[in-house]
């Protein structure tokens, strides 16, 4: 079943593997890690490659990223599931106001971006990582994601405020 | 209390992701609401941050090893192996003259060896908008239409400007990825051939022009105002740098 054609693998070589960066990029957000982010990202290329016979041609990233983001699903739920429960306290962080001066302070700050960014929950996350690191229009997040362009919308906007308030809250120490 | 338009058109103005009858009647709310107003500035000043911090995180060099390993492994040999080889062969040669070339070009340009390396990135870029796919985002002379998609897509102000009447035809932008950066990019053709001007946002002081080839490729770099522009092409190199001159004398860049 893991057979592959000359043919077929230069296809692959031509379509996804210029991919192996948005790939594990996205791996590394969801799994909040490097190592793991390998694993996993190496896995979902090799499924990749093994469901080739029916990518159809479209958007290769897109495609691929959708495999990475189930193998990723997949692996939370087998190793942390908690992650996948988890929730972002709207209200408790809503409670404190920053102004964007604070904001702008830690504008370039690689780590505190970083924290802020992992204490989302993966749905929200993965959107803003997909439009904002991978630059994806709607509908390729709407592709990978499996959810509604319309849900993309929402959960893009939560996903911001969600960030903003976490990034507001570091920067006046509350959750250093 | 928040507008209701804030979290249906907002999020989708700030991306660029509106029809143009949508953005207008988004446009006319926005005159009036400044809840709405405030959240694009925080919005701004949100995807600003995140691209400031590079949070792009690129494959690491053994993952690539291991995929082609695997990917070697479960493709098949016997009949194809002479070919194959032959391929391998080739690409190792070429790849030994690259790393060649690369050392030489270090020891010419230490100190701007990073540039170097940058400038390789961007005429890969350019080699790449050429053999896949159409070169532009979007295809359009208009330079409002295409500073319109730039800007939403590329995350800072982009500056556009046509210039058919020196020889130098806008035909278009596009956002590329460079060293896990979204990049803007304008489209211009020049003699039928097309040049890639590549622009994103620098922290660096104002830089002169500098020029360099790679792959048979001329490239013009410079940085204004905190932006920094890199002009590929396979014109003439003096085309590249008329190119520069309009372009930093039309005030805009």
């Amino acid at each position: 079943m893991s057979e592959l054609s000359v043919e077929d693998r230069e296809r692959f070589e031509q379509l996804v593997l210029p991919h192996v960066d948005a790939a594990f990029n996205l791996a590394r957000w969801l799994l909040r890690g490097r190592s793991d982010a390998e694993d996993v990202a190496q896995e979902a290329l090799l499924r990749a490659c093994r469901f080739f016979g029916g990518f159809n041609g479209g958007d290769a990233r897109a495609w691929l990223l959708q495999i990475v983001r189930n193998t990723c699903y997949t692996w939370l739920e087998k190793n942390r599931p908690m992650e996948l429960s988890m929730e972002f306290d709207e209200e408790l962080h809503e409670q404190t106001t920053a102004t964007p001066e604070a904001l702008a302070i830690i504008a370039d700050d690689h780590k505190r971006l970083t924290l802020a960014l992992e204490t989302l929950p993966p749905r929200f996350r993965e959107v803003l990582v997909l439009r904002e690191l991978e630059g994806c229009s709607y509908k390729e997040i709407a592709a990978i994601t499996s959810i509604p362009i319309g849900t993309v919308m929402s959960s893009l906007s939560r996903a911001r405020r969600q960030l903003y308030f976490a990034l507001a809250n570091s920067s006046q120490g509350a959750c250093p | 209390m928040r507008c209701d338009f804030a979290d249906s058109l907002l999020q989708g103005y700030f991306d660029g992701e509106l029809s143009d009858r949508r953005a207008a009647e988004f446009e006319r709310h926005l005159r009036n609401c400044v809840h709405c107003a405030t959240e694009l500035v925080d919005l701004d000043l949100l995807r600003d941050s995140l691209q400031l911090a590079q949070l792009y995180e690129p494959a690491t060099a053994s993952l690539r090893r291991n995929i082609n390993a695997r990917l070697h492994a479960i493709a098949p040999t016997t009949a194809a192996s002479q070919p194959l080889l032959w391929h391998w062969l080739a690409a190792a040669a070429a790849l030994l003259l690259v790393a060649i070339l690369l050392g030489r070009v270090g020891h010419g340009l230490r100190s701007d060896d990073y540039q170097t390396e940058l400038a390789g990135e961007i005429v890969d870029a350019h080699v790449r908008s050429l053999q896949s796919g159409p070169m532009t985002g979007i295809a359009s002379d208009d330079e409002r239409v295409v500073k319109g998609w730039l800007d939403g897509r590329a995350g800072f102000a982009v500056p556009v400007r046509d210039f058919a009447n020196n020889g130098f035809a806008l035909r278009g932008g596009r956002v590329d990825v460079i060293e896990g950066h979204a990049v803007a990019v304008l489209v211009y053709e020049r003699n039928r051939r097309p040049i890639n001007v590549f622009i994103w946002r620098t922290r660096q002081q104002d830089s002169p022009l500098r020029t360099g080839s790679q792959q048979s490729f001329q490239w013009v770099d410079w940085r204004k105002e905190k932006m920094e522009f890199c002009a590929v092409s396979d014109v003439d190199p003096v085309d590249l740098e008329q190119l520069h001159q309009l372009m930093i004398s039309s005030a805009l860049a």
